[in-house]
């Protein structure tokens, strides 16, 4: 009786099943990573580490970047690269704070930060998409000239979020925690959720996979390649955008500094995440993990009073590691 | 004296023999053609005798020694040298620094470019091109002047062997003249070539004997070249295959009831084809006959909006198509299965299901939420009609056999549910079986009303699939009849030789 069982039992399905598996796996070793981290801080500086200030930190330090690797994983998965967000940040958070914007109020300062990042995306997007441009010169364009209109802009001060917009500022304060997490926190999740909603369930999603994996094949199969490529970018910077609102709450002010070196932090997490550089096959649960590695690694040093240096070059190991381990995996199952 | 034997040479790849059986051999200062349909496996051998690819049996031996290449490099070293058709040349160096490619004259990392440059001129004398600059960047050169390069960087490496694959596809005739001039002035000195060609006039004037490959197999080997029959070549290509099952075709002028789902008038795409005109009806299969390069996958491709025209039209049921606009021409019903189906129309990461869904994305959404479970289940059905194998949908489509794959693009058109199907070589890396099985598919979507425009290599698929044929040479279209009152010989010679 058990034997037909077994024969009734269609192969395909334990096909099927090892394929999802495999993904599985990569997320677990992010997850393992991440348990070893919690591990080490909780040994090195059991009292500081575990404290409920300190995770709520970690996460709201996560949650900026965390936004822009959500539009950085499409971009990343359609066969793009997106260098700008970082000053496509610093653009959004001095244009949403000049004086102007701000005597329209809160909804002024959030809608000029959103339009500024849709605009610089809009613009990137029509470069790569319509002018031919490779990604990585119309970013590293956008991100030059960006970074520049701000500093113009703000004439290099740093612009304070003024009394008549406080409530816009209360955000980031701990009264305005809902049941104890800041909505700093709240919005990243709303945006994380949002994000591998429309990757993994929508034919927006379907199509990123598919002109990142084979243009070609896309096209010829009459999906509309270049105004999808258009839509991502617009996609990442309205992230920058919504990125830009947390980071004036946060720091309650806007400067030409701010966001620097974001597309790094971003690019590393979603490649750690498990997204091939080269597009088509990714993850956004991985892009989210890869971002919590990276804060967590931060916050481990910053506590244990380590150099910024030596952090970085923790971090640059990780990445190197965890694309080598990918490597091997993706080798796996090919030859499998 | 012989200077290459290769002897029942096996290649096999994933579900295709693609050499089943070659023998070749190759004196010293001889021209020596390989002549084959596309399919015959005239690239797998070449490849083969460079070290790119390794026989799976067989012996190669040169000078009467056995050899073998496990690498480009070590055919290299026995004096094979192999120039592709897409040259494999470097555009942003110099000609010397191509022609010395991977052996620089260098002592302690420092290269000796006057030594070279001079070497370099030496070698493009003796090819009697002394006029080429060899310190100008080789994208400026013409498609002559690189191939006359590639030839030099041959002889740099003391080539004995030069294998030629289709080196006058490129060029225009004068051009044709001169390459010809310095094969002859090659051969004198002793060096053998091996020259790939379609084109039979070639072949008469440039060749010393000819081996005819066909089905990945020897058919015809040492043949003179000048003096053997046209019809002995020609039947020695096509022979009597493998008899395929060609499913029923319905009796001449069934369709001729059927409106018109495609007229195409007067499309001309400058450097590819011009002027072509025609039409096909609903439950019609046209076939399109010609010699690659003769302009027939550009055909297909415009009248799909992929490429742009220069000038003409192309009216679909009752409207006239935007050129150059694949997302409307897809809107309108009609689909396309690519030449290249691996780099042209599949996900090779992806599953068959997302693949067979990717043209019809939008009929299991709901302001762009897609119903997943609709989706396998009809794509499901699809493949199931089509007989996919295996069956489970959620496999990686990368994993399937060439004719599987080609159903999974078929599928992704019956999906669709469209109104002209173009298909590019739809049998191209298809196992002989699995062919068959794709010709009663193809007939069956005729039969129900879709209009098919089929572009094979292969002329008895084409003979034996469609109803209308149109046979193509360069570019125009040099004969129309219907399918069932030709025969291969006349189609051959139609491809082939100016009337």
């Amino acid at each position: 009786m058990t034997e037909q069982v077994v024969v009734a039992d269609p192969p395909p399905t334990r096909r099927g099943f090892s394929m999802r598996r495999m993904k599985d796996v990569q997320n677990l070793g992010l997850v393992a990573v991440l348990v070893l981290l919690a591990i080490a801080g909780t040994v090195t500086k059991p009292d500081q580490f575990l404290s409920t200030d300190n995770l709520i930190l970690v996460l709201t330090l996560a949650s900026i970047v965390g936004v822009i690797t959500v539009g950085m994983t499409f971009v990343i998965i359609g066969g793009g690269i997106d260098l700008s967000v970082g000053a496509v940040v610093a653009l959004s958070t001095v244009w949403a704070t000049t004086k102007a914007t701000q005597s329209y109020g809160i909804g002024g300062i959030i809608f000029c930060a959103l339009a500024v990042g849709v605009g610089c995306g809009l613009v990137s997007g029509l470069l790569i998409a319509y002018g031919k441009l490779v990604a990585f010169i119309a970013t590293i364009a956008m991100l030059a000239s960006a970074r520049g209109l701000a500093i113009q802009l703000s004439q290099g001060k740093t612009q304070v979020v003024n009394f008549q917009n406080q409530g816009l500022v209360d955000l980031g304060y701990k009264k305005s925690y809902i049941l104890g997490i800041p909505p700093l926190v709240i919005i990243f999740v709303i945006v994380a959720i949002l994000g591998w909603i429309v990757l993994n369930r929508t034919t927006f999603g379907r199509r990123t996979f598919a002109i990142g994996g084979n243009p070609e094949a896309a096209r010829l199969a009459g999906i509309n390649v270049k105004q999808h490529t258009l839509l991502l970018y617009v996609l990442s910077g309205l992230c920058c955008g919504i990125a830009s609102v947390m980071l004036v709450i946060l720091t309650s002010s806007g400067t030409s500094a701010n966001g620097n070196l974001y597309e790094l932090d971003a690019i590393a997490a979603v490649i750690i995440g498990g997204t091939l550089l080269s597009g088509g096959r990714g993850s956004l649960v991985g892009s989210v993990l890869g971002v919590l590695v990276f804060t967590l690694i931060s916050v481990l040093f910053t506590l244990n009073n380590l150099p910024t240096a030596v952090q970085q070059i923790a971090k640059g190991a990780i990445i190197v590691v965890a694309v080598l381990v990918q490597r091997r995996a993706s080798n796996e199952r090919t030859s499998s | 004296m012989t200077l290459l034997t290769m002897a029942e040479i096996v290649k096999v790849f994933p579900g295709v023999r693609a050499l089943d059986g070659v023998d070749l051999s190759v004196e010293a200062g001889e021209v020596h053609c390989l002549l084959g349909q596309n399919g015959a496996g005239k690239s797998t051998l070449i490849k083969v005798l460079a070290g790119a690819h390794q026989p799976d049996e067989g012996v190669i031996e040169i000078d009467g020694e056995a050899v073998s290449f496990p690498n480009p490099v070590s055919a290299t070293k026995r004096g094979i040298a192999t120039i592709y058709q897409e040259l494999d040349l470097v555009d942003g160096l110099s000609v010397t620094e191509n022609i010395f490619l991977g052996h620089e004259k260098s002592s302690g990392g420092f290269v000796h470019r006057r030594e070279m440059q001079a070497e370099a001129r030496k070698l493009l004398e003796q090819l009697g091109h002394a006029e080429i600059p060899v310190g100008r960047e080789v994208w400026r050169l013409s498609a002559a002047g690189k191939q006359i390069v590639s030839m030099a960087r041959a002889l740099s490496h003391d080539a004995r062997l030069i294998v030629m694959d289709e080196p006058s596809a490129v060029l225009a005739a004068d051009e044709v003249a001169n390459l010809f001039r310095v094969i002859r002035g090659l051969t004198g000195r002793g060096v053998a070539v091996l020259y790939i060609s379609h084109r039979l006039e070639e072949i008469r004037e440039i060749g010393d004997r000819v081996t005819v490959l066909k089905d990945g197999r020897t058919v015809a080997t040492g043949l003179p070249a000048k003096t053997t029959a046209t019809v002995d070549l020609v039947s020695s290509m096509t022979g009597r295959r493998v008899e395929f099952a060609f499913p029923e075709r319905p009796d001449a002028g069934s369709h001729d009831s059927e409106p018109e789902v495609l007229v195409v008038d007067g499309l001309t795409l400058d450097g590819s084809f011009s002027d072509v005109s025609f039409s096909v009806r609903a439950g019609e299969i046209v076939g399109l006959a010609g010699l690659v390069g003769s302009g027939r996958s550009e055909i297909l491709e415009t009248v799909y909006g992929a490429r742009r025209p220069t000038s003409g039209q192309v009216r679909f049921g009752d409207k006239l198509m935007r050129a150059g606009s694949v997302t409307a021409s897809v809107r309108q019903g009609m689909g396309l299965a690519p030449e290249e189906r691996k780099s042209q129309a599949l996900l090779l990461h992806d599953s068959v299901a997302r693949n067979v869904s990717l043209a019809s994305l939008r009929r299991f959404a709901k302001f762009g939420w897609m119903n997943r479970n609709r989706e396998l289940a009809e794509a499901q059905e699809k493949t199931d009609a089509l007989e996919l194998r295996p069956s489970d949908i959620s496999r990686t489509v990368s994993k399937l056999s060439g004719g599987n794959q080609q159903k999974a693009v078929l599928a992704r058109w019956l999906l669709r549910g469209c109104k002209l199907l173009l298909l590019d070589e739809p049998t191209r890396g298809v196992d002989v079986g699995a062919r068959a099985e794709l010709y009663a598919v193809i007939r069956e979507l005729a039969d129900s009303g879709v209009a098919v425009v089929l572009v094979s290599s292969e002329v008895p698929e084409v003979l034996g699939l469609a109803d209308r044929v149109l046979v193509l040479r360069e570019g125009r279209v040099v004969f129309e009849a219907d399918a069932r009152e030709l025969d291969e010989h006349r189609v051959l010679d139609l491809v082939m030789e100016a009337v």
